[in-house]
Order: structure tokens, then C-alpha cells, then sequence
């Protein structure tokens, strides 16, 4: 049984799957629990197939609800627990991740994002933001990385148990199935190597000394029987959520300052936004790049920053606005246009940022 | 002179009275099973986990770690914790909602697989806090809130029976049995086999405890002592109904 | 630095179009190109036209699925219908001349249009299971997204255990490499 399944650095060339599988693997997970749906199956089919080699634990359970709650076991037990899932079991997952929510247990699962509504296609989409961010009967307190390559999708699948466990706010990285499928290269390492220091989990229950006796027992609820009761709860959690957000906030920019129009893009459409960008800025259109990382929480000053001085936000997304949605609650008041290249269900090309620009940049001269 | 009453050990006296409706099964039930976890002497590696509807109010009902889920999802969540730690001794604590309607898909999912818990299903016929709706074990004939004029099994099917439907789909290991609060010794018994199977590692476990409800019946005590006594009986069978190899039947 | 390529590759299922867009991915990334290789899926497990979005450039690739291929290569009649789509003015499309009555939906916009006679001379003077190594050949000369030789090494990689087992097996794959190339040499 190695501890140390990643030696030294190590240049690779996977699907995003197999990524994520190697992600938690690095970032010392200790058990999976899932449940089959496209597009995300190959990250339990490479993690179960670690499972022996690493001495690693995996459970196939009855459904998504069960995949959730199971985690939520998982984490009680003091264990780096993880799902993975997308599309309609996420929908089913926002019930378990709505108690992790409640309780501040620090869940982490993987979203690879298919097309919507209901079964939809099993290919790709950016429509599963607002769930993602927003889902079930809560006020949306947890952390979700939106990330765009596959270096990332390592990185921030390693980072994801570091928050979840820091923070203890259920923490999600929101791939999709481009990303899910796609090949490219990417560089493994272990975390330690690189000076990341995983923080250690700690069991919920069943630590040592018998409740009662030599400690209090340990009690974990979600109900409440008084609305009193429960706005202080809240107001505890909200507190803790609002303090750790601009340390958890991320985002990353590219050309914005005094630019008048910025491409606002996130998750793999940022790839085609930036390179648009880039391009464009080749043929004398001076444009900016925007991209929060973190979609919740979101790195709402920055957003503001630029939402007070730029013209326009030409906000690009495989989904109709539920980027701008929150982008524009983050922006509220700024002056700033919003022009939408929405295009749900579908991939974006660069050729075609570029062409929308040229229009915007014709219309205004 | 005040005399204390006698609880058991593992039980939480601070948080006494409890929360449960005078005259309602819960307390009986958690009785039996306090005793059987102060019996086996179990009281450090035990994590309880309550469900939704009144299961819920037991959520500090015990001086043992203990867990509160959603309706029908206390299953899952100690299949995930008794997985990524096998040295605990896991209890599933539910009603007939959670487990047969609700979670049912994780009660068969689980006892199919075999997961070593312990789960305890407390059958009042009906949906207790949320008013007195219709069950999966309510019976023919029987007035509830959604079957105003008595269930129609023509309609509404017939009552669930859970640990027939257990011992069937379960394999060789598995310890499944029916008890009630009317014999509450019979059901401390049933309740330390199941911990007993699962500290050993034999498969799963499953019980089921017949219990009362005065509040949603509107009956008197004596009304209330012959439904579970007499006409719950009639439907679902007291006993044990699957023992494994090497444990001896009751 | 180049440009970045943009190849797409379509047949029926079992052709073996992703098994070559995985190897010239693996070629490419082994020279430290940038590389973006994504194959189509739907809820199909198997049947319907496969194809295969590949990127090879020396500059970090944006979308991983493209509107327009510089080569689209076809090689099904139901492929040609599939791809046409992805053809601009610019695009180099190859299909395989035996497709019958392929004639009738070429596309009509292309740069250039190449029929190669591939399951003909795999059939004749190979062996029909080297018929996607034909289509890599020619689609690496089309390209020159790797030298010959990396694509060989490539596929050494992939299928040396069997190799080692049949070496004759290596003759074959290497002569279907340098065939394909064969039939686009001098075609461009």
C-alpha cells in the first residue's frame, strides 16, 4: 500500500475523468460513493480501479440521494468522502448537499455538466450553475469551483477537500463533459511537494471515550423546532460563510484595465473567451477577459470593480444567462451593459466570440 | 421523596422528559434498545442515526454520537459512515414513512447489498408528525387524514410487509425480526441480536417494532393496547423471521 | 510557433477513427505540442457516426469541439453527410473513393476535396484491419501535425506487446503509414 501514489512531477496526457480520479487520489481522498450517470462514470471506473492499490474505499450506491447522504456518512466518520455525478442526479444530489449545508459538513463532490432540462443530452453544458451554486431549500452557503483545463481540473479537485475541510462548507468543482472526456496534458504531482498542506480531517462521531462519560456525546441536527432557533443557527453560519468568502473567492483577468468591453466567461468557455481576447487584441480591438473561478462564492469586489468602470460585459455561456444571473446580482447598480451570447447546451468557438465583438465594436463606432 | 426513574444507562437524562406525545411507542422502543446497547456494553462505538417525522425527536434522546437526517435518508447516511469506518456500530432508527415509502429504495438497496447496520423501523400505521396521513402499513379499512373514509386496498394497495420482504431479498447472515412494544422484553431481545449480528459482521440487520400512536388513533388506552395487541398482529406476524447460522432463535 | 490544426475524423463505429485520433494525440503530445483531442458521444453506446474533434498547435488550445476542420476526413457515407457542417473554404476534406455514390453529397464549399482509395489498398495490399492506419498516414502528411517516425513510435507504444508476439504485425502497421502517406503525396 503506497502513501504516495504521485512521486515527483509528472507530465500526462488523460481525459478530465481520469484527471479528477488522480485529483483525489493526490489529495488523499479516502472513499467514493457514486452512482452511474454520464458524463461522469470514468471517474469512479479509474478510482475503483486505484481502490486496491492504495487501499482506498468505493461504494456503488442505489441512486444519487444515496450517493449524497452516503458522503455525508463518509465525512461523519472523519473520512475524505467525495461523489461525483451531473445533469439530473445533481438535481437528486441537492438533497444531501442541502444537510451538509445545514450541518457544515465538508462534502465534496465533482459535477461534470450535461445538457438540461431533464435527461436532455449526455454531452456538455454550462446549465447546471444555478443548481450548482444555488440548490436546495438553503441560502447557497458553499464553494463552487468552476475550472477550465485539466491542470485545473487537478488542482482544484486537490483544493477542493482543503476548503471543504477548512471551511466546512460543501465544496464542489464544476467540470462538464468536455472537460469529462476531452484529452490534453496536464502535470500530476503530490500537493506536499509543491508546499500544499492538506488539512487533516477529524471524525464527526464515534472518537474516543464513551459520550456521557468521558466527553459530551457528539449530536449533529438539521431540524429545529423554533424559528428563533434556527435564524441563530443561520446567522452563525452566514457570519462564517460571509468572513471566508474573500479568502475563498478566486478569479482570474486578462486586458481589463481602462478596457471598454470585457468577455465574461467561466468553466472550459473561458478557453474560447480568452483566446478571442487574445486574438482580437492581435487586430487592434482592445478587449478584456473576465473569469471568476469560484462561482459561488464569487469574487464579488472585483466583479464590481470592473462592472463600475467598463462599458459593457459581454457575458459568453453554454447556458441562456444563468452566469449573467449571478453576475448581474454581484453588479447591481454599476452601470455596466450586459450584452448575452448564450448559447445553452452547446460548446462556444472563439471565431464566434470574435464575430460578436466585431458587431459590438461596429455598432458603437 | 421523589424516586428517580430508573433509565437506561446510555440514555441521556438531561435532555428527560423526553420529547415524544404521552402514551406514544418511541419511548418504549428506545427503551428496549438502550437497554440492549448498556447490555452489550456498547455505548462508545454506537452512532444513532434518526430519521424524519417523530424518529426525529430522539436526535438527543441518548448519551451516544448521533446523527439527524431527511425523511427516509437515515439508511444511507450509516451505510457511508459504517463503510469508511467498520469499528462503529451503526443504527438506522426510522418509521414506516421513512423506511417504506420514502427511503424504501434504500432499504432494499442496502439490505440487497448486505450492508453491516443495524436498521430499526417503528411501525405506528401511520405518518405521526406530520398529522396522521396514510402509511404504507396503514391498515385496511383504517381511517388516517388522506384516508378519511378507511383505506381501500383496491386504491391504495395493502399493508407493507417489510420484514418479509427483508428476509426475502437478504442473504445467508442476515438477522431479520418483527417485535413489539407490547412485549417490550421479547423486543430488547430482537434488538441486541441485530447489534449482536452486526458487531460480528454476519450481514445485515432488521427489525421491525409494532408501536402505538394514541395521538394520530385518537384512541384511549385501552383502545390503543388492543390495536397493537389484537388487530396489528392480524396483519404483521410477531417473531423472528430470519436468523443466521450459529445465533440461536429466540 | 504554427498555427493550431484542427482535424476532424469520421466513420462508422469500428472504423477506428478515435483509435488514430488517440495516436496522433499521443504522437503530438509526446513532442510537446499542445493537444486537444475530444471524441463525440451520445447515449448510444455504439452505432451512429463517430467522430473525432483533434487539436495540435503550440499554443494553448481554446474549445475543445471547432466549427470548421482544416481536414475533415470521411469515411462512411453516412460520415460524409455528418461533416459536411465542419467545411469552410479552406478545409482539405478526404473521403475514401470505394464510398459508393459519395459523389452526390460532397461538399461544395471545400478547398479541396480528396477521394483516397484506403479500404482498396488495405484490402488489396495490406490487410482491411490496417485500414485506419492508412487514413492516419495520410491524415499526419495532410497535416504534418508529427513527423512519420513519432506517429511509429506512437503505435509502438500502443500495440508493442503485440508486436512483440508478431512482428510481422509491426511491418504491416509501419507500411500502412507510409501508404497512406502515399496516397495524398504531391495530392495537396
Amino acid at each position: 500500500m503506497g502513501d504516495k501514489p504521485i512521486g515527483g512531477e509528472k507530465r500526462v496526457f488523460m481525459t478530465g475523468n481520469e484527471v479528477v480520479a488522480y485529483g483525489a487520489l493526490a489529495a488523499g481522498a479516502d472513499i467514493m460513493y457514486g452512482y452511474p450517470i454520464t458524463p461522469q462514470n470514468e471517474i469512479m471506473h479509474y478510482w475503483t480501479r486505484m481502490v486496491p492499490k492504495y487501499g482506498k474505499g468505493f461504494l456503488q450506491t442505489e441512486d444519487e440521494l444515496s450517493a449524497g447522504f452516503t458522503t455525508i456518512g463518509g465525512v461523519l466518520a472523519g473520512k475524505r468522502a467525495f461523489t461525483a455525478t451531473a445533469g439530473p442526479g445533481n438535481v437528486l444530489m441537492q438533497e444531501p448537499m442541502s444537510m451538509a449545508e445545514a450541518m457544515r459538513l465538508p462534502t465534496v463532490a465533482v459535477v461534470q455538466q450535461r445538457g438540461g432540462p431533464s435527461t436532455a443530452t449526455v454531452i456538455y453544458s454550462q446549465q447546471e450553475v444555478i443548481l450548482t451554486t444555488m440548490g436546495g431549500n438553503g441560502e447557497g452557503l458553499r464553494v463552487v469551483y468552476s475550472t477550465a483545463t485539466h491542470q485545473e481540473l487537478f488542482d482544484y479537485t486537490i483544493k477542493a477537500f482543503n476548503t471543504a475541510w477548512k471551511y466546512r462548507f460543501p465544496t464542489f468543482v464544476l467540470g462538464d463533459g468536455y472537460q469529462a472526456k476531452m484529452r490534453e496534458s496536464l502535470t500530476l504531482y503530490d500537493p506536499e511537494d509543491r508546499g500544499i498542506e492538506m488539512v487533516v480531517p477529524e471524525a464527526f462521531v464515534g472518537r474516543s471515550g464513551t459520550p456521557g462519560v468521558d466527553r459530551p456525546p457528539a449530536q449533529y441536527r438539521n431540524t429545529y423546532s423554533m424559528e428563533e432557533e434556527l435564524a441563530g443557527a443561520l446567522a452563525e453560519n452566514i457570519a462564517a460563510y460571509e468572513k471566508a468568502a474573500p479568502e475563498i473567492s478566486e478569479y482570474e483577468e486578462m486586458g481589463t484595465q481602462d478596457a471598454d468591453l470585457v468577455i465574461v466567461a467561466h468553466g472550459v468557455v473561458s478557453r474560447a473567451a480568452k483566446l478571442a481576447a487574445r486574438d482580437l487584441g492581435k487586430e487592434g480591438i482592445r478587449v478584456g477577459y473576465f473569469r471568476p473561478i469560484t462561482l459561488r462564492p464569487l469574487p464579488v469586489k472585483r466583479i464590481r470593480e470592473l462592472a463600475g468602470g467598463t462599458g459593457t460585459f459581454l457575458v459568453v455561456e453554454s447556458a441562456y444567462g444563468q452566469l449573467a444571473r449571478i453576475l448581474m446580482e454581484a453588479a447591481f447598480g454599476a452601470a455596466v451593459r450586459i450584452v448575452p451570447l448564450y448559447k445553452p447546451g452547446v460548446g462556444v468557438t472563439s471565431e464566434e466570440v470574435v464575430t460578436r465583438v466585431r458587431e459590438l465594436v461596429g455598432q458603437s463606432l | 421523596m421523589t424516586i428517580e426513574p430508573v433509565m437506561p444507562k446510555c440514555w441521556r437524562a438531561d435532555t428527560k422528559p423526553h420529547k415524544f406525545c404521552p402514551g406514544c411507542g418511541h419511548g418504549l422502543v428506545l427503551k428496549a434498545l438502550g437497554e440492549a446497547i448498556d447490555e452489550l456494553d456498547i455505548q462508545d462505538r454506537v452512532v444513532f442515526g434518526c430519521d424524519i417525522g417523530c424518529s426525529l425527536l430522539a436526535w438527543d434522546f441518548f448519551n451516544l454520537d448521533t446523527v439527524q437526517t431527511h425523511h427516509g435518508r437515515t439508511i444511507p447516511v450509516i451505510t457511508g459512515l459504517k463503510r469508511a469506518n467498520p469499528g462503529l456500530v451503526g443504527v438506522a432508527y426510522m418509521g414506516d414513512g421513512g423506511g417504506y415509502a420514502i427511503g424504501a429504495q434504500h432499504l432494499v438497496s442496502s439490505a440487497a447489498r448486505g450492508e453491516k447496520i443495524t436498521a430499526i423501523l417503528v411501525n405506528n400505521t401511520q405518518y405521526g408528525m406530520t398529522g396522521g396521513q396514510m402509511a404504507p402499513t396503514t391498515l385496511p379499512g383504517q381511517k388516517t387524514e388522506t384516508s378519511p373514509y378507511g383505506r381501500d386496498p383496491e386504491t391504495t394497495g395493502t399493508p407493507t410487509q417489510g420484514p418479509e420482504m427483508v428476509a426475502t431479498i437478504t442473504a445467508d447472515g442476515a438477522y431479520v425480526a418483527r417485535g413489539t412494544v407490547f412485549n417490550v422484553r421479547q423486543l430488547k431481545t430482537f434488538l441486541k441480536k441485530a447489534l449482536e449480528n452486526q458487531m460480528a459482521g454476519r450481514g445485515y440487520s432488521f427489525v421491525e417494532a409494532l408501536s402505538l400512536c394514541p395521538t394520530n388513533w385518537r384512541t384511549n388506552a385501552e383502545e390503543t393496547w388492543n390495536m397493537v395487541n389484537k388487530v396489528m398482529p392480524e396483519y404483521f406476524k410477531v417473531g423472528e423471521l430470519k436468523v443466521p447460522a450459529g445465533m440461536g432463535g429466540q | 510557433m504554427a498555427k493550431t490544426v484542427k482535424i476532424m475524423l469520421a466513420g462508422e463505429g469500428g472504423q477506428g477513427v478515435q483509435s488514430v485520433a488517440e495516436i496522433i494525440a499521443e504522437a503530438a503530445n509526446e513532442q510537446g505540442r499542445e493537444v486537444l483531442y475530444i471524441p463525440n458521444f451520445g447515449v448510444e453506446q455504439r452505432g451512429g457516426v463517430s467522430i473525432a474533434f483533434l487539436q495540435i498547435g503550440d499554443s494553448p488550445i481554446g474549445s475543445p469541439k471547432f466549427e470548421t476542420g482544416d481536414i475533415v476526413v470521411a469515411l462512411s457515407d453516412r460520415a460524409i453527410t455528418r461533416t459536411v457542417q465542419y467545411v469552410g473554404p479552406a478545409t482539405v476534406f478526404v473521403y475514401d473513393a470505394g464510398i459508393e455514390g459519395a459523389q452526390t453529397h460532397l461538399p461544395q464549399n471545400a478547398g479541396r476535396v480528396l477521394g483516397i482509395p484506403a479500404i482498396d489498398v488495405a484490402k488489396r495490399e495490406l490487410h482491411p484491419r490496417v485500414f485506419n492506419i492508412i487514413i492516419m498516414g495520410a491524415v499526419i502528411r495532410a497535416t504534418g501535425v508529427v513527423p512519420e517516425d513519432a506517429a511509429k513510435a506512437a503505435i509502438e507504444k500502443q500495440l508493442g506487446y503485440k508486436f512483440e508476439k508478431d512482428p510481422q504485425l509491426r511491418e504491416l502497421n509501419f507500411k500502412a503509414i507510409d501508404r497512406g502517406a502515399e496516397l495524398v503525396a504531391g495530392r495537396l
